[in-house]
């Protein structure tokens, strides 16, 4: 059997209103072919919801796929979160439609990565990994 | 690499996890089920300081193919049960990819409104290749749950192709879910979850050949119960089959394996 | 000679040989499968001249901002020549929610206009002549309340119902499939669906009370057959709720619509659309025995494919949108809409709209492409993959049948599964280097040059909040209670919804509140888990 002792823990999921799945949920079968847990919530969540399953799950990091242009409002509101709820340290990183104006500001306020469209998976699966940390 | 990595500042002082554990903080809980999943002799030593013999929680497992909405059920055993006001714990089992070790977890979407609620705790755990419908650490975050106050922890099993005896031994009481139209036939099921299940539920009740399910399956098993889940429909009365069934349970058995504590409410037949 | 490649494959993944000829129509009948074009099976076209006699409406979708803002838009787009509407509502409408819930923070005006009131809706179409434009509206979940709006800004300017024209999507269907935004269960929304068919049919009889769409679908990842197959079946599927629900089929199939994408397969995509004709008029023959031939046919819009563009090199996109246009109207489209070269940036802006218009305008001026019905009529290639997407079409309908039809076949995840399955296939040829994208996989360049974009403030959202605000404090509020509890005690006892809803937008009830009043009655739905 091949099955790492500790495989990554990632939370993979939709905020916001727009339900353009076909992104997340290849990134999500990328992650999980490279051995890695997902956990999926889902369309429509908000910001809370994802900090509460997060924190329950006890992941290592956040993946989010935003389409609806609201990157701006939710990011923040879930770094916020994240930090007022002790769990600062969980690694936020997203994907979707985001104007490449946007993002250095994203960056700043604590998302670590933002993958444009078309980015191979590949990029995505060794970011990822790169996320392993002992706990 | 990022400063955002560095990791997080958690003691790994056995008792005093111990002790937020018992306190019931989530950030303690969940760490300690992820050390005890990936073996971390930190996880083990938390639980020698939770009162070892503590079985305080009212365990229910439930059990059965996918389609068959186990995960709509379980978010509506949710609901029901915090309206007796209980603390609710989930774990969610589903399996992990034996080639690659990795899982998709998504039996939680169907309970996601819940996360709303601090009385509630879901848990999504791979298998991460254990045999036997749980995952080898489902029965140590059984014992986590129940240190931090759960009184009622639901157990999603993986629920395919795999003789789910885990089930029997971690849970009170063990719920198959069963759907018609599915073409799982009685002889299948008889041969693998009915020879576990307490109860049967016989869920999406208003679908056709439900009424044929029902009838063949009441050959079988003496507690079956028509669900709709989606509707809520059925859910007081398998509250109340469990409760019921919970009672001759403890009578059955010495008081010593008895479970302890509870005078909980765990609701009662209507009427 | 050695070929450049061990197998081709269109963008479904189909394989092509080298050359077609008699042999690949073995079977095939001119007089059976191709027929004249206006004349069953319609492969050929719906109308017997086609373009000679009307070319297609060319209807750019828009909305943004504030209803005054895409009130400005539509101006803009009918004096550049545009000769139809086509509104774009943003997120929070689409799901039915007022502009100030909780849940549309930050979303307001952002993929589209934010309409959450009869007041919103007047000013969206201030000045414009409802009895000449004909207005298309994308919206879904919540397709009866809008429409409800439209009909009474109609009423209050003394427009009869019958001099209206347009479209509302009211596809539900194919949100459960692809697009996800939906109010309620499947069973209320397709009564709900019945409803503004079965009132159209007797009031508003120029109106389209649906719009099949396979372009999400597509949109989602899935193949030209997966598109085809699942939105002619969603037609059937509503086809016969209507004719369950006591409608005769001459009365509303002539008003049923189609929606597809044009996506990069040049060929593939032409003989998409004869496939669509061709399927839906033996299906429906075969089915319903129609007497009016109008209810046959299948006449449809279609979209350039917004997920064929690239974020990398912009400009390129407008030769890929200039293609898929060209397949479009090869293929016999009705209307059409171009997508801008800068829309999978952010919204498009008005000279990339304008560019988009002019693109169909020169195919339409100066190609010579119109001069001729069905130009690749009777081609060996182009008539093969006609059958094949037919046949493959048939294949997937047969599958659906098997599951018990299509709601339970999306309660099980089938089609979401499929097209899953199909974007991920897709997704490895990409990266095995089996497909290219120019620009993105090839002919890459490092400096990024970037194009402007349109921005949208926060104070959008800030005014339809004050709106809203102003507007609850100026109704009546007992008039308004009482229109929602009619509404509801309709709905409970399965009433047709369009009179109540006209009249709960009149006493300025709000989307969101209606939404929720009919979510009462009718339940949620908490989609089956695909991964």
């Amino acid at each position: 059997m091949t099955v790492a002792a500790t495989p990554l823990r990632i939370l993979i999921g939709k905020v916001g209103l727009d339900g353009h799945d076909r992104g997340v949920k290849l990134v999500a079968r990328a992650l999980r072919d490279a051995g890695i847990e997902i956990i999926y919530t889902g369309l429509h969540q908000s910001p809370e919801q994802i900090v509460t399953t997060a924190i329950q799950e006890d992941v290592q990091a956040i993946g989010l796929s935003i389409h609806s242009g609201a990157h701006n409002s939710l990011f923040p509101r879930i770094l916020g979160l994240l930090r007022e709820q002790g769990a600062g340290d969980i690694v936020l990183f997203g994907g979707g439609i985001i104007p490449d104006e946007d993002v250095p500001r994203l960056k700043a306020a604590g998302v670590q990565m933002l993958f444009r469209p078309a980015t191979p998976m590949h990029d995505i699966v060794e970011f990822v990994n790169g996320l392993r940390t002992e706990r | 690499m990022n400063q955002v990595t560095a990791h997080r500042s958690f003691t790994h002082d056995a008792a005093e996890l111990a002790k937020q554990v018992e306190a019931g903080e989530v950030r303690a809980v969940a760490r300690v089920i992820t050390w005890l999943e990936n073996r971390d002799p930190t996880g083990a030593a938390v639980l020698t300081h939770v009162a070892p013999s503590l079985n305080r929680a009212f365990v229910i497992g439930i059990t059965g193919y996918p389609g068959t909405g186990k995960s709509t059920l379980i978010d509506q055993l949710i609901t029901a049960y915090r309206r007796l006001g209980q603390k609710v714990g989930v774990l969610a089992v589903d399996i992990s990819s034996p080639v690659t070790g990795g899982a998709v977890l998504g039996d939680r979407i169907r309970m996601q409104r819940h996360t709303d609620d601090p009385q509630v705790y879901i848990r999504s755990m791979a298998t991460r290749g254990h045999q036997g419908g749980l995952a080898a650490a489902t029965q140590q975050a059984v014992r986590v749950l129940d240190a931090a106050g759960f009184g009622v922890i639901l157990i999603e099993t993986v629920g395919v192709g795999q003789s789910e005896v885990d089930i029997m031994r971690v849970a009170h009481t063990v719920v198959a879910v069963v759907a018609p139209g599915l073409g799982d036939d009685v002889q299948a099921m008889k041969a693998g979850l009915l020879e576990i299940a307490d109860i049967v539920v016989v869920n999406k009740g208003d679908r056709e050949g439900a009424d044929t399910a029902l009838r063949d399956l009441r050959e079988w098993c003496k507690t079956v119960i028509r669900t709709v889940a989606v509707k809520g429909e059925g859910i007081a009365e398998l509250i109340a089959v469990i409760a019921e069934h919970e009672r001759w349970r403890d009578l059955d058995r010495p008081a010593l394996h008895r479970r302890k504590g509870p005078s909980i409410d765990l609701g009662s037949r209507a009427g | 000679m050695s070929e450049r490649k061990s197998r081709f494959t269109s963008l479904s993944g189909l394989d092509i040989e080298r050359c077609y000829g008699p042999d690949h129509l073995k079977g095939w009948s001119a007089e059976q499968d191709l027929g004249q074009p206006g004349a069953f099976p319609y492969t050929r076209g719906c109308y017997p001249s086609m373009y000679r006699s009307r070319l297609w409406t060319m209807r750019q979708f828009a909305g943004f901002g504030s209803a005054d803002d895409t009130n400005t838009r539509f101006k803009y787009l009918l004096d550049h020549g545009q000769t139809g509407l086509s509104v774009a509502f943003d997120l929070p409408t689409l799901m039915g929610l007022d502009s100030d819930d909780a849940l549309a923070r930050g979303e307001v005006g952002y993929c589209g206009v934010a309409v959450s009131s009869l007041a919103d809706m007047e000013r969206l179409f201030d000045g414009i002549p409802l009895d000449q434009v004909t207005t298309s509206m994308t919206i879904n979940g919540p397709a009866a309340v809008l429409f409800a709006m439209y009909l009474a800004v109609a009423e209050k300017r003394g427009i009869p119902f019958d001099r209206l024209g347009g479209t509302i999507q009211n596809d539900i269907l194919k949100e459960y499939i692809a697009q996800k935004e939906w109010l309620f269960p499947p069973e209320p929304h397709l009564a709900l669906i019945v409803d503004s068919i079965a009132y159209c049919a007797a009031h508003v009889p120029k109106w389209h009370p649906i719009s099949i769409s396979g372009y999400h679908i597509r949109e989602a990842g899935s193949t030209a057959i997966q598109e085809l197959a699942f939105t002619l079946y969603n037609g059937l599927t509503y086809v016969e709720a209507a004719v369950k629900a006591g409608l005769e089929v001459d009365a509303f199939a002539p008003q049923l619509s189609f929606f597809f994408n044009v996506h990069n397969d040049f060929f593939e995509e032409i003989a998409k659309f004869r496939a669509a004709r061709r399927l839906w008029a033996r299906e429906m023959e075969r089915r319903y025995h129609p007497r009016n031939p109008r209810s046959l046919q299948l006449r449809c819009h279609a979209q350039t494919a917004g997920c064929a563009l690239t974020a990398q090199q912009p400009m390129n996109n407008v030769v890929r949108t200039t293609l898929q246009a060209l397949a479009a109207v090869l293929g016999g489209t009705q209307s059409l809409h171009t997508n801008s070269m800068d829309e999978t940036l952010a919204l498009p802006t008005e000279e990339a709209v304008k560019l988009a218009l002019r693109t169909q305008q020169i195919i339409a001026a100066e190609s010579e492409t119109v001069n001729s019905v069905d130009p690749l009529g009777g081609s060996y290639f182009v008539e093969s993959l006609t059958n094949r997407l037919e046949e493959g079409a048939l294949e997937l309908f047969r599958k659906l049948d098997g599951l018990g039809g299509m709601v339970s076949a999306i309660e099980r995840g089938f089609p979401q599964r499929e097209i899953l399955d199909a974007s991920q296939r897709y997704q490895r040829e990409i990266e095995r280097q089996e497909r290219s994208i120019v620009g993105v996989t090839e002919h890459r360049e490092e400096d990024v040059r970037s194009i402007p974009i349109l921005k949208i403030g926060p104070e959008v959202e800030q005014e339809q909040v004050a709106r809203l605000s102003d507007l609850r404090k100026s109704r009546d509020p007992f008039k308004m209670a009482g229109s929602l509890e009619e509404l509801q005690e309709m709905a409970a006892c399965h009433q047709n919804l369009i009179p109540p809803l006209i009249e709960a937008v009149k006493a300025k009830a709000t989307l969101g509140e209606i939404c929720a009043a009919l979510k009462e009655v009718y339940g949620t739905y908490r989609e089956p888990v695909v991964l």
